[in-house]
């Protein structure tokens, strides 16, 4: 029964794959193809590439990027519970706490390994 | 007094430890070259054997029925219905006890003896050698502190044996005292110029007496088979049980509680006895008679063996290649009289198999006669002596054969004394002669003589000015073992002859005959030796050993006067005492003209030797007198080629049979004809026809066909190892399709 | 709102993994001041740590007698299978610990993060075996995984090493993504996530069938990736390769155990209904592992490969049995074949890695086959045990390997009685055992017979380690059956 309820989906995938398949294929067989050094360098607005495409980024960005979304992802879950406190009691304080004592653990091995210093 | 039994592990205990002592300190013990330490050790240690013999004797004295003093449980194991249990037990009794004072008295004074005699002979080695300086010190101390290790294991070996209470300990002993013995004989085994012959020696006496071993186990076995024990009290109680009673009944019987019955055995029923039949094991049933027969000669073979008799007496001669103390303490005194002591041990068995009983006395009595012979023809001083040792051994035999158990342990005792002094004296004769030697080579009148043997009697003579307590001692050995009276030869001699006389005239007639040999050969030892002029540089030169050597020569030259006293005619103390112990012994009473005709045949000979040796000297160079009988002489001094006839008749065709086998039957015919021919050829027949059209075709196609698969498709399966993440990952979603695409053919549709 | 009660929870219960991660998370501040150079107080403190959830393992065990229950509201099931599982992990985690000791400071890479994450990984483990429902499943592996992700990368700065954590991490997030993708399948068809339920629905009948078998599927894939069962292996040999020997040893017994019992738990308890179904694909697979791990084995120079090759064979010979427990009357033999058979190749392939680790060089270097020859000669014991692993891992006797292959063979051929594809399993997994002694004999080989100077660096730590594992493999090999009982009394239940 819940297959048949798929079907529809299904067939539209498949008719999006084929065009998608026709459209790529179309041009590759039938466009015209002449490759020049110019015409397979790396388009920079006109001008001469000044380098490398990828460039280095100091990986602390990351860091504090990550660091960020942990205490979000802390705030996201003790929102909730605020709103629900008195209805989870003891239960919820004592699950709520494991939960910040295992974060603050991570914050204190964050802080001793320097992950907190800029420089 | 009983407490005094206790003290008997001590025996071993003290020897034993001085094993201990010079493994682990008996360099230590000798600190420069000339110190005596590991020999003082073990003659104290061998002393201390000796005093607690004595205790033992002083201690019998009130329980002559003997005692049995338990040490340690040795095994206890259940065979079959049987339980062998062989208790280490000492057994103290008036036989034992006599063989302790022989082996631990005598024992104590060679070790004595030794402690002069081996730092003589290492030097002798030493300088054969060429060492000096540390080399020489520490060869010496080596072998000094190895040969008294030797000697204190053996002595602890041949007590193990004297005081075993069952044939399982004794049988320990019995090997112990034989590896010492193969250890003693190839002491020199390195020596430069006889060492091959010394180790050869050693090999001999370990390889033949094996033989004799093999009768003594299978006798042992049988015993247990038997009687259900190993244990002397048990086997005997059992064994006269069973003349009246069924095995069954005996088997629980032990000694105490035995019954009386062989008068009966003897006198009564006279063919009921050796009938009761007798199961062995699951082997079957035989007679009492029978096994027990069998028995006694597997142990008469074990004697001939350790003893020295025909046929397996050839050992011993060779065995002179040891040190004089060995030869004199193991291969005259103590070890070589085992089988006597065995058979002893034994009566009860011999007493029920007259006709082991009578080849026990032939054996005996024949080896007394060839060995006798033998040594009239030997020119080395030791050699005659081992071959007069056999003789005298023959003699024991023979006794004990003829049941004069008495007879036999007297002469055995005297024996002990006598020939261990002739012995020693014979070491410092050669002590002497090896120091003349030296001295003439030194002052270089003529000792130069590479042919010289400090041992061969042709090179000495008159030695009588020389070395004059030597001469005299000698004088009286030789005079005891010729058996003249009073010396301790002729009362222990005479009553062997005396049984033989009312036992059995053949026995008698060999042994007379052998005790004029035994006068003869001993004249012209001494006659050569010690009288006339001297007949090399060497024997002019030899001088008197250190007292340290010729005082234990002195008490034994006295312990040979005396010896006679322990079993006087009319007195019997001897037989007295053995009796307890002995259940068959029993003694003659002294006759006169068996003694006369004995003492007459010992002094014609004597004086047959002087007419030959003494009245004109051997000179130098001159042959020997006897060599005018020719072919005779030839045949004796070749000892009667028994060697060569051993040689002929079993190592000749062992060796041939084992190139045969090896040769002939493995190689050419199992190997060339079987495997090659039959059995390759026609494998390779057929291998031919397999292996062509069937097996390159088919078989081998396929496997090698696999192994190429395999390994091609390895090859090429790595290959998709590419090391790209992002084809790795379309393998895993080209796996979710295949997965997907299975379930979906196979069960969704 | 129904909240959960103490009883409910069931602490006790879970009290091994609850010491496990507690401690371990104690030991996380306490290794902040550790001085550097001293970290093997936290490894010694970890191995405490262990020994103390082994106790509490054992206290459970004798406690429970056999009978299963839930912890977390039927999050966890606590039952023979799970405790027994644990028992291989804490022994896993232990012996992973032993040979990391000297490695580290050896290879200059000692830092108290390894033991830590080594302890986290094993509770991801511990918590795999009992999960009861999917959600607790897909976190249990990403408990599990993540950690292993890092440690494969612990080496940096050794390039191999960061690239086989990457390409970990990469697959296993594509994995990953399978597996939770097949949870959802299988969600949307039944309408729980429980085992309990999965299984009532899917006993109940077709509506909800087809999704589920689809999202069984794709379950199998995710796991199939943790197990490295062909065609999801591809990362195995890379990563063994690149990661740290310690943590490739770690990975190649513990990761796998927890993968098979998570799939063990997943399609024997709640998806008995499609038996039929999953028993072939898992056959197939079992198949296609044990082939394409052992002939590819044959062509590796390099001694990590070959075991991880190896391992990916082992891998399908735990399928089989896997697929031999699809009927619910063949699954108790079934699955004790293939807890004990974890177990024996626990003990044998940390052997195995334990003695690559001494012959190893600081540099990384030292792992090629021709790295072993003169091992005989100038190690004799440790060839020795070498040998003893080798043979264990081919499944020849006197060892564990032998035994743990005999009850898997038993098992599927118990199981094969019309049911064909178990029958070619298992044929297939006799063939291909005979060839798999190729190359590990070659290793046996090289080791006696070709001359050789290997430089083998032997601590106490690693010795111990050795002489447990060596141990064990002969103790399995020689006297299995009490601990085959063991593994026949851990029954996998369905409680709820």
């Amino acid at each position: 029964m819940l297959v048949q309820q798929y079907l529809p989906i299904a067939i539209l995938v498949l008719f999006a794959i084929i065009m998608a398949l026709i459209v790529v294929f179309t041009s590759v067989i039938f466009g015209p193809h002449r490759p020049t050094k110019k015409k397979l360098a790396p388009y920079e607005s006109g001008m001469t590439p000044i380098g490398p495409a990828v460039r280095r980024l100091p990986v602390r960005f990351y860091l504090v990027a990550v660091l960020f979304i942990l205490f979000d992802v802390e705030i996201i879950f003790l929102l909730p519970y605020a709103v629900v406190i008195r209805q989870l009691g003891l239960y919820g304080l004592i699950a709520t706490g494991v939960f910040v004592v295992i974060l603050t653990v991570g914050l204190l091995y964050e802080w001793k390994k320097g992950g907190l210093d800029w420089e | 007094m009983d407490s005094l039994f206790a003290l008997i592990p001590l025996i071993i205990v003290f020897p034993f430890s001085g094993v201990v002592i010079g493994v682990f300190f008996g360099r230590r013990l000798m600190p420069h070259k000339d110190s005596i330490g590991p020999g003082l050790v073990a003659s104290i240690l061998a002393g201390a054997s000796f005093v607690i013999a004595v205790l033992m004797f002083i201690a019998l004295q009130g329980h002559p029925e003997g005692v049995e003093v338990p040490l340690a449980t040795w095994m206890n194991i259940t065979a079959g219905d049987r339980v062998l249990d062989i208790p280490w037990t000492f057994k103290i009794d008036t036989l034992s006890s006599v063989m302790m004072l022989v082996v631990a008295g005598v024992g104590t004074l060679i070790h004595i003896y030794a402690i002069g005699y081996m730092q003589g002979d290492i030097d002798e080695q030493i300088a054969k050698r060429g060492f000096e300086g540390d080399e020489a010190f520490d060869f010496k101390r080596r072998r000094y502190s190895k040969f008294f290790t030797f000697f204190n294991l053996f002595l602890g070996s041949m007590l193990v044996l004297v005081t075993a209470n069952n044939y399982l300990m004794m049988f320990v002993g019995w090997e112990l005292v034989g590896l010492c013995s193969y250890l003693l004989i190839g002491f020199w085994f390195d020596d430069p110029v006889k060492g091959v012959y010394n180790s050869e020696s050693g090999k001999k006496a370990f390889i033949v007496n094996r033989i004799g071993d093999f009768g003594m186990l299978i006798a042992i076995m049988l015993i247990f088979w038997t009687f259900g024990t190993v244990q002397f009290d048990d086997v005997f109680a059992r064994a006269e049980c069973m003349q009246a009673e069924s095995q069954e009944a005996c088997l629980t019987v032990s000694a105490g509680e035995a019954v009386h019955e062989e008068a009966e055995g003897e006198h009564g029923e006279a063919a009921r006895p050796y009938l009761t039949p007798v199961a062995l094991g699951k082997i079957g049933t035989v007679t009492l008679g029978v096994v027990v027969t069998i028995i006694t000669l597997c142990l008469l073979l074990g004697a001939t063996g350790k003893s020295a008799q025909i046929p397996l007496f050839v050992w011993l001669p060779d065995a002179m290649a040891g040190p004089t103390p060995v030869s004199a303490l193991i291969h005259a005194a103590t070890m070589v009289t085992a089988g006597i002591y065995m058979i002893t041990r034994s009566n009860v068995l011999y007493a029920m198999a007259p006709i082991s009983g009578t080849a026990v006395a032939i054996v005996g009595a024949a080896t007394a006669l060839v060995a006798g012979t033998i040594a009239v023809a030997q020119f080395d001083i030791k050699r005659v002596l081992a071959y007069s040792t056999i003789s005298q051994l023959g003699f024991m035999i023979a006794a004990v054969g003829l049941g004069g158990y008495v007879a036999g342990i007297f002469h055995l005792a005297t024996h002990a004394f006598f020939k261990a002094l002739l012995f020693l004296s014979a070491g410092s004769v050669i002590h002497g002669m090896e120091h003349g030697h030296h001295h003439a080579a030194h002052h270089g009148h003529g000792g130069d003589d590479p042919d010289f043997d400090p041992q061969d009697m042709r090179y000495m003579g008159g030695l009588k000015d020389k070395m004059p307590i030597t001469t005299w001692v000698y004088i009286i050995g030789s005079l005891a073992l010729a058996g003249i009276p009073p010396l301790a030869g002729f009362w222990s001699k005479d009553e062997i002859l005396l049984d033989a006389s009312l036992n059995n005239q053949l026995v008698y007639v060999l042994l007379s005959i052998s005790a004029f040999f035994t006068a003869f050969y001993m004249g012209r030892q001494v006659f050569m030796v010690f009288f006339g002029r001297a007949r090399t540089e060497a024997a002019d030169h030899a001088v008197e050993s250190k007292p340290m050597m010729t005082t234990p020569l002195i008490i034994l030259a006295a312990l040979s006067v005396l010896g006679g006293l322990l079993n006087l005619p009319g007195l019997h103390s001897l037989a007295h005492w053995l009796e307890h112990s002995v259940a068959h012994a029993h003694t003659a009473e002294f006759n006169i003209s068996i003694a006369a005709i004995s003492t007459l045949l010992g002094l014609i000979a004597i004086g047959l030797s002087w007419l030959l040796y003494g009245r004109k000297p051997v000179e130098a160079g001159q042959a020997d007198p006897l060599r005018s009988t020719g072919p005779v002489f030839t045949f004796l001094n070749r000892k009667w080629y028994w060697d060569e006839l051993y040689d002929t008749v079993f190592i000749k065709p062992y060796v041939w049979l084992g190139e045969f086998l090896a040769v002939t039957i493995d190689w050419k015919f199992w190997h060339d004809f079987v495997h090659d021919r039959i059995i390759g050829d026609a494998f390779r027949g057929w291998g031919a026809i397999l292996s062509q059209p069937i097996d390159q075709g088919v078989v081998d196609g396929a496997v090698n066909g696999i192994a190429q698969l395999v390994d091609g498709s390895s090859q090429e399966l790595r290959k998709t190892q590419t090391g790209y993440v992002r084809n790795y990952a379309l393998a895993v979603a080209l796996g979710v399709v295949l997965v997907l695409g299975f379930l979906a053919f196979r069960f969704l549709m | 709102m129904n909240l959960p009660t103490l009883e409910s929870i069931n602490l006790l219960a879970v009290l091994p993994v609850l010491i496990v991660f507690g401690w371990t998370l104690v030991l996380l501040v306490i290794d902040l001041f550790i001085p550097s150079g001293r970290k093997y107080w936290t490894a010694w403190l970890g191995i405490l740590g262990l020994l103390g959830a082994a106790v509490a393992l054992a206290v459970r065990f004798i406690d429970a007698r056999g009978a299963a229950v839930t912890a977390f509201d039927g999050m966890l099931t606590v039952d023979g299978f799970s405790l027994f599982l644990q028992a291989i992990f804490i022994l896993t985690a232990v012996i992973g610990i032993l040979l990391a000791l000297d490695f580290l400071p050896r290879h200059k890479i000692e830092r108290g993060e390894y033991y830590i994450l080594l302890l986290f990984t094993t509770g991801g483990m511990m918590i795999m075996s009992m999960a009861a429902d999917l959600i607790v499943v897909f976190l249990a592996l990403e408990l599990l995984s993540i950690p292993l992700y890092i440690l494969t990368g612990f080496a940096r700065p050794r390039a191999d090493s960061e690239e086989a954590a990457m390409k970990y991490f990469l697959l296993g997030a594509f994995a990953s993504g399978f597996l939770v993708f097949g949870i959802a399948l299988t969600y949307g068809g039944t309408g729980t996530t429980s085992l309990v339920g999965v299984f009532n629905q899917l006993a109940e009948g077709e509506p909800s069938r087809d999704l589920a078998l689809v999202g069984m599927a794709l379950i199998l894939v995710g796991f199939g990736f943790k197990v490295a069962a062909v065609p999801f292996h591809m990362w195995t040999p890379d990563v063994y390769q690149g990661a740290p020997t310690p943590v490739t040893a770690f990975m190649s017994v513990g990761a796998k155990a927890g993968g098979f019992a998570a799939l063990m738990r997943i399609l024997i308890v709640a998806m008995p209904a499609v038996g039929e179904a999953w028993g072939m694909l898992v056959a197939i697979l079992a198949m296609l592992t044990m082939i394409l791990g052992n002939v590819v084995a044959i062509a590796q120079r390099n001694i990590k490969r070959m075991l991880a090759y190896s391992s990916i064979a082992h891998a399908g010979y735990i399928l089989v049995a896997v697929s031999a427990a699809q009927r619910p009357e063949d699954a108790p033999l079934a699955v004790s074949a293939a807890i004990f058979y974890l177990l024996t190749y626990a003990f044998t392939n940390l052997g195995a890695f334990g003695v690559v680790l001494a012959v190893e060089r600081e540099d990384g270097s030292g792992n090629l086959l021709e790295d072993f020859a003169g091992l005989g000669r100038s190690k004799p014991v440790l060839a020795a045990i070498m040998t003893l692993f080798m043979l264990s891992l081919t499944g020849m006797p006197v060892s564990a390997g032998l035994v743990g292959k005999f009850f898997v063979f038993q098992a599927a051929i118990n199981a094969s009685v019309g049911n064909p594809w178990i029958l070619a399993a298992a044929i297939v997994g006799i063939v291909t055992s005979v060839i798999s002694a190729f190359y590990y004999i070659r290793i046996i080989l090289i080791m006696y017979m070709q001359e050789g100077e290997p430089q083998v660096v032997l601590k106490p730590a690693l010795t111990v380690a050795l002489a447990l594992t060596a141990l064990a493999t002969l103790i399995l090999g020689i006297i299995p059956a009490p601990v085959f009982q063991l593994a026949k009394d851990a029954l996998l239940t369905l409680v709820g």
